[in-house]
Formats: structure tokens, C-alpha cells, sequence
């Protein structure tokens, strides 16, 4: 029988996954916004199971909504790594300093 | 007879044991080709887990635009992008310890708090959209074009507006290309290209000054 608890586990999992993912991979922008998508992943696996279980709508509602704004956001995401690479030649997040932040 | 019940529960810890080591891989895999096509395979289970809890729309909606749109982007600028892959991993080990214990510290304490929910396990019960009479997608469209409407209209917008703030940012004029302006061209007009000059068609020989004879002193 699965309950809710073993969707909630795997949505923890990935999402520290993911968060190991953003420490790790410092000098590489790309694999840094997959690690925003698999977060993304996670939170909306929470939602999925608890709009089941709690048999509501308004979880998967939001889920769906969720998607939208991913999708615009890795490709928002990806034209500036396509601007900052014609740019600087690199994808490297130490290099891309010039903010002084 | 096999159990439907724990037929599901092998089924969810399959799927979920792809999913995670998918993730892994993402994160760890060397080239960034092979990590966006397991961050597919990622996408994927997830949505066969998804199936599972009966969020039908949901799960091949992941597919379709997760897999098929978003994750063949990421694939594009991958490939488009020529990457050093050695430069890349110099900060790999350095931070490698960090991102451990951050990573299974916050899963120990999210497992912890879930581990004290567990006692009140709640199963799964009925589906909520077979027991509104409908299918998930009619149950979820119902919601959405109702009570929904007006998140739904403005999901759109956010959508325009990525197209439009993706084409704006990667657009660049070229100085010094040859390009061709197909209305110029069309709108052009005869006396636009031919000058028509009035001229006799002959021109009278002028016959040059006869040059003084010098004369010769005797």
C-alpha cells in the first residue's frame, strides 16, 4: 500500500539531491539550472501527492501552474547563458564576477 | 494471484529508485550532454510515479512539455555551447564535503519530520475525480476553467512574456551583414533605379585648334 509518506520521502530526497547538486557544481551554470529543475520537480511531487490524498484539486491546479513558470524560466534561463557565454566565452559562476557581488 | 496493493508498492519504489538515481547522475555525471539526458530519464520516472497516484493529465503533460520541449532546449544550448569539460570539474572535490552535509543533514531532519507523520499513515482512498464521475483531466479542467480562470489567463502571459524576453535577449544586429529588405525591394520603382537622359544622339566633331606653325628663322 503506498501512502503518502513514501511520496513525501522521495520529494525529500530529490530535493536534497538537488541542493548537494547547486554546492557541488560551482563552475557550471547549465547543470546548475537542471539542479533548479529537479527542485522544481520535487516541490511538485509534494503537491501531486498530497492534491491525491487530500483530494483536492488546487494541488495539481497549482502543479500545472508551477510548469508554466518553469518553462518560461529555464528558457529565460537559458537565453542569458547563451548571452553570457557569446559574451564571456564561459559558463563558469566564479568568472562571471563583474557585479561585484 | 498477485496483490494489486503491493503490486503498486513494487511498482512506486522501482520508479522511485530510477528517479533518484537519475538525479545522481545529473549532478555528477562529467559531460553535460549525458547529465540533461538523465535529468530526462529523472523527468520521466517521476512521471510514471505520477501515474501511480492517478494525476494522469499531469504525468504525460510532464512528458510533453517537460521532456519534449524544456529538456530538448537545455540539449540544444548544450550542444550549441562549446564547453570545456576539464575547467569545469576543478571546483568538484573542493566542494564536494559542503554539499554532502548540507544535502543528508536537511534530508535527516525532512525525514525526521516525516518519520513522526508516519504513524498516522493515510492511504490513498478513492479517487477523487472517478468519484466526481469524471476523468483526472475533466476533474483538473474543471477546476482550471472555473475557479481557475484568471491564474490560468495570467499563466499565459508569463508565457508571451518568456517567448518575447527569450527572443529579445539572444537578438543581435549584426554590423556590417549584407541583408536583404524584401519590402524595399518589392515597394521600388522604375524611376527609382533608371535615370532617362535627354541627349542629341550624335555629338558634333570639334576639330581641334591647328597648333601655330612655328616658323623657322632664316
Amino acid at each position: 500500500m503506498i501512502t503518502l509518506s513514501h511520496y513525501i520521502v522521495l520529494g525529500a530526497i530529490l530535493f536534497c539531491i538537488s541542493v548537494a547538486g547547486l554546492f557541488i557544481n560551482r563552475k557550471n551554470v547549465i547543470v546548475l539550472l537542471m539542479a533548479i529543475e529537479l527542485m522544481l520537480l520535487a516541490v511538485n511531487i509534494n503537491f501531486v501527492a498530497f492534491s491525491r490524498f487530500s483530494h483536492d484539486v488546487a494541488g495539481q491546479v497549482f502543479v500545472f501552474f508551477i510548469l508554466t513558470v518553469a518553462a518560461a524560466e529555464s528558457a529565460i534561463g537559458l537565453a542569458i547563458l547563451v548571452l553570457l557565454f557569446r559574451n564571456r566565452s564561459t559558463v563558469n559562476v566564479a568568472e562571471i564576477d563583474s557585479m561585484k557581488g | 494471484m498477485i496483490d494489486t496493493s503491493l503490486f503498486q508498492l513494487v511498482c512506486f519504489y522501482a520508479f522511485a529508485a530510477v528517479t533518484v538515481v537519475a538525479a545522481l547522475s545529473v549532478i555528477t555525471l562529467r559531460n553535460s550532454v549525458h547529465a540533461v539526458l538523465a535529468l530526462v530519464l529523472t523527468f520521466f520516472s517521476t512521471a510514471c510515479i505520477w501515474m501511480l497516484a492517478e494525476a494522469e493529465f499531469l504525468a504525460i503533460a510532464l512528458i510533453v512539455v517537460y521532456v519534449g520541449a524544456v529538456m530538448v532546449l537545455f540539449l540544444f544550448v548544450v550542444m550549441m555551447l562549446d564547453i570545456d569539460q576539464e575547467k569545469i570539474r576543478e571546483g568538484f572535490v573542493k566542494y564536494l564535503p559542503v554539499g554532502l552535509v548540507v544535502a543528508v543533514v536537511m534530508l535527516v531532519e525532512m525525514l525526521g519530520l516525516i518519520g513522526v507523520r508516519v504513524m498516522h499513515a493515510q492511504t490513498m482512498g478513492e479517487n477523487p475525480a472517478t468519484a466526481a464521475g469524471m476523468s483526472n483531466t475533466a476533474w483538473l479542467g474543471m477546476a482550471l476553467y472555473s475557479q481557475y480562470l484568471l491564474p490560468f489567463e495570467i499563466a499565459a502571459l508569463i508565457l508571451t512574456v518568456g517567448v518575447i524576453a527569450a527572443v529579445a535577449l539572444t537578438l543581435r544586429q549584426r554590423t556590417g551583414a549584407r541583408k536583404q529588405h524584401a519590402s524595399e525591394q518589392v515597394a521600388v520603382r522604375a524611376k527609382d533605379r533608371v535615370r532617362i537622359i535627354k541627349m542629341a544622339a550624335e555629338r558634333p566633331v570639334e576639330t581641334p585648334p591647328a597648333a601655330p606653325v612655328q616658323e623657322s628663322k632664316p
